[in-house]
């Protein structure tokens, strides 16, 4: 399908050929998700909800819920204050949420409805939240928006309280998966650390089938304890692009000190995540936490010639591609092309460095899109592309086999229920990779060559 | 059928110079709509002696899309006919996005017969986005005259809307016909206004003097042409419209820099202090 992508890379401005990144207000809608009794409303048209519930679906493969203030023409005209407040009454009464969570969308932004200003003119039901975040989709990517989201939550709810500190921590998971959000809150418990975790999509987005339609699961943070981050002690941010901005708030908000680390992936920047709970709690790491982390330092090294060497290219969303990248280096492997389609020169930077101290050269990019990866490919192959379901279209016209890691993942199962964060998700990964590259040299090679063990 | 739009600074006198105009127009039995491009709605006032004109927007918002052309247009001095576009109240919503749609929706109610003269836009200030190129895109206006005095501001906003004019005349048919100067009594203001004109490559086609009678026949809500047929100021329209009606210099304008702009005004504007 793409046989026709050029191998001649000409200069490109203004023009982006398959995307690496989406809309903002599906990362907001993902975030709002991880409130308990929350649904999230998009204050625009209909088809902007549409496509955002529906992308979201086809990911989690669970139904996504959310409102819509349904522009017509006449509300891109006068603005959208009438639909909003005709909104928020109905959806309290009719779908009985806690918290309504707004984004907004290019129309509503472009237009300059003022969003705080119709909340506050709107009657709220006693106990029941509205809350907002800014997120037009001509800016960042939906990154950017689960950002601004999870920063409304800090800016709507977290307060303080004088000379009130518990011994609760806060992390902030950035945008990953229900599973890995389990894993961390699995890894939290055993080191002993007491934590709020915001937003959690456990419980919410991987639900049992019951038989039952359940509007609202029993997962999410609550609104007690979203109040609550602005007591705790620390805050753990992990994933930069995702996660700072509302650690930040905090600190400026509540004076809760924010640590801002990679996102879990691979064996270094877990280790890094454990050694942050391990300076919070002044406890030892579990035996339990050791083993795990020795048994997976020891596949490392039991199947190091599977991978060790191999040129690999990483995409899909900053936080996970560039620990993702970190852990390709630690596995041996050389990352020759990272991109990610959210802008951010502080990617170039760190992606760029790592590369640099591992010793290889490749290209590194942020705000790039895929037909400038595939012309990088076409120019210098690589054994392996790690990235979501869009990059099947370069595996497929290269025969380079694809790793599903990150956001979306539209075509295989899976990611909601088996974590990729951690020490467990470092070895998931490890499996897939190496079985990626194997099933691939077992289809293709001379029957001499066909080894029963490998 | 002739559409014309009418640009120009704020406060310039588009309104006032359109109805008087149209009203000139009219007397020489001429078949005319008036379509106000403007949130405040005040472009057809002196043509229906009164604001008595309900918007195309405010009958949307209130009856919604389905509405009878007659509800919106209404028959003013010598049978001109009105519209307002309107738009939302100031601080929010779209007024830009207001035009397309209220333009939009004149066409599919059939407002553009094919006895028509002339159509006239009246369009608010300055080309500030999309919404306000409506008039001028899709080969809607296909003439443009923009109204200015021999004020900075009137010719800087002049130059600017050029700018967009040329934009569209690329891919339209649109051009500008002319340079209305509506004085403001500024020092040598005809001279600068025909260099400013000769510059952007069109013609001043016509100086109209101030004259106070303007403001008094806007008092009583009506164009000078109605409150006294007989005065000087009764016989300059005329002219305006004479010359407009005639016109066949129609031109893509070549706006000019910044600089070139204040070389003009220096040039004409300085006088000597005898």
């Amino acid at each position: 399908m793409l046989e026709l992508t050029p191998k001649e890379i000409s200069k490109r401005k203004a023009l982006t050929i398959n995307p690496a990144k989406t809309c903002q207000p599906i990362g907001a809608m993902y975030a709002a998700l991880g409130i308990h009794k929350c649904l999230p409303h998009s204050h625009g048209s209909q088809g902007c909800c549409s496509y955002h519930r529906m992308h979201l679906t086809r990911h989690y493969r669970d139904p996504i819920m959310a409102s819509t203030s349904s522009f017509t023409e006449g509300a891109a005209v006068f603005g959208g204050k009438p639909n909003l407040q005709t909104a928020i009454k109905n959806v309290f009464n009719i779908y009985k949420p806690d918290v309504i969570a707004i984004n907004t969308t290019c129309l509503s932004e472009t237009i300059g409805d003022d969003i705080p200003s119709i909340i506050q003119s709107t009657d709220i039901p006693e106990g029941k939240y509205v809350i907002h975040a800014n997120t037009p989709s001509y800016v960042g990517s939906h990154i950017t928006g689960f950002s601004n989201m999870v920063k409304a939550m800090v800016s709507y709810f977290s307060e303080k309280e004088e000379n009130v500190l518990t011994k609760k921590v806060n992390i902030i998971p950035g945008f990953v998966e229900p599973s890995d959000m389990r894993e961390i809150k699995r890894i939290a418990k055993i080191m002993g650390l007491d934590i709020i975790m915001f937003p959690d999509t456990s419980g919410v987005l991987d639900t049992p089938n019951t038989g039952k339609f359940i509007m609202y699961p029993d997962g999410g943070t609550t609104v007690e304890e979203l109040k609550a981050t602005g007591m705790s002690r620390a805050t753990i941010a992990l994933g930069k692009f995702a996660s700072e901005q509302a650690a930040y708030e905090l600190e400026k908000k509540c004076n809760v000190t924010p640590y801002v680390l990679k996102s879990p992936v691979g064996i270094k920047a877990t280790d890094e995540l454990i050694m942050k709970m391990a300076s919070l709690t002044g406890k030892e790491i579990p035996y339990e936490l050791e083993e795990e982390r020795g048994q997976l330092v020891d596949l490392m090294i039991d199947i190091h010639q599977h991978y060790s060497g191999k040129k690999v290219a990483i995409f899909g969303d900053p936080d996970i591609t560039i620990s993702m990248t970190e852990f390709a280096i630690s596995l041996g492997m050389k990352p020759i092309y990272v991109i990610t389609g959210t802008p951010g020169k502080d990617f170039d930077d760190i992606v760029t460095k790592m590369l640099e101290d591992a010793g290889i050269e490749g290209k590194v990019k942020s705000a790039g899109d895929l037909f400038e990866l595939h012309q990088w490919i076409k120019n210098e192959p690589v054994d392996l592309l790690i990235g979501n379901t869009y990059g099947k279209y370069i595996s497929k016209a290269e025969n380079i086999p694809l790793v599903r890691v990150g956001f979306p993942i539209l075509d295989r199962v899976g990611h909601t229920y088996l974590p990729t964060v951690g020490y467990k998700g470092a070895i998931r990964i490890i499996e897939k990779i190496s079985s990626a590259l194997l099933d691939k040299f077992d289809r293709e090679c001379a029957d001499e060559d066909f080894e029963l063990v490998m | 059928m002739r559409q014309v739009a009418i640009y120009g600074k704020g406060g310039i006198g588009k309104s006032t110079t359109t109805q008087n105009l149209t009203a000139a127009l009219g007397e020489m039995g001429k078949k005319i709509m008036i379509v106000g491009c403007d949130p405040k709605a005040d472009s057809t006032r002196l043509i229906l002696g009164g604001l008595a004109q309900k918007t195309v927007l405010d009958t949307l918002r209130e009856e919604g899309d389905d509405i009878d052309l007659d509800e919106i247009m209404k028959i003013g001095f010598k049978g001109i006919k009105c519209v307002e576009s309107g738009g939302p109240e100031p601080g929010v919503g779209c007024a830009g996005r207001g035009i397309i749609t209220s333009i939009s929706m004149l066409e599919s109610l059939g407002a553009y017969k094919e006895d028509l003269d002339y159509v006239f836009y009246d369009v608010l200030g300055d080309v500030v986005c999309g919404g306000f190129a409506m008039p001028i895109r899709e080969g809607k206006a296909q003439e443009i005259y923009i109204v200015a005095s021999g004020e900075m501001m009137a010719m800087y906003a002049a130059n600017n809307i050029s700018k967009g004019i040329q934009k569209y005349a690329k891919t339209g048919g649109t051009r500008l016909g002319g340079i209305i100067c509506n004085s403001r009594k500024v020092d040598n203001e005809l001279e600068m206004l025909k260099a400013f004109a000769k510059e952007l490559g069109t013609q001043l086609i016509h100086f109209v003097p101030r004259d106070n009678i303007v403001q008094r026949a806007e008092i009583n809500r009506k164009t000078v042409i109605d409150f006294d047929p007989t005065s000087n100021q009764a016989d300059e329209y005329r002219k305006l419209a004479k010359a407009i009606d005639d016109n066949d210099m129609f031109v893509i304008p070549k706006p000019m820099t910044q600089e070139r702009l204040e070389e003009i005004l220096m040039e004409f504007g300085i006088l000597d202090v005898a």
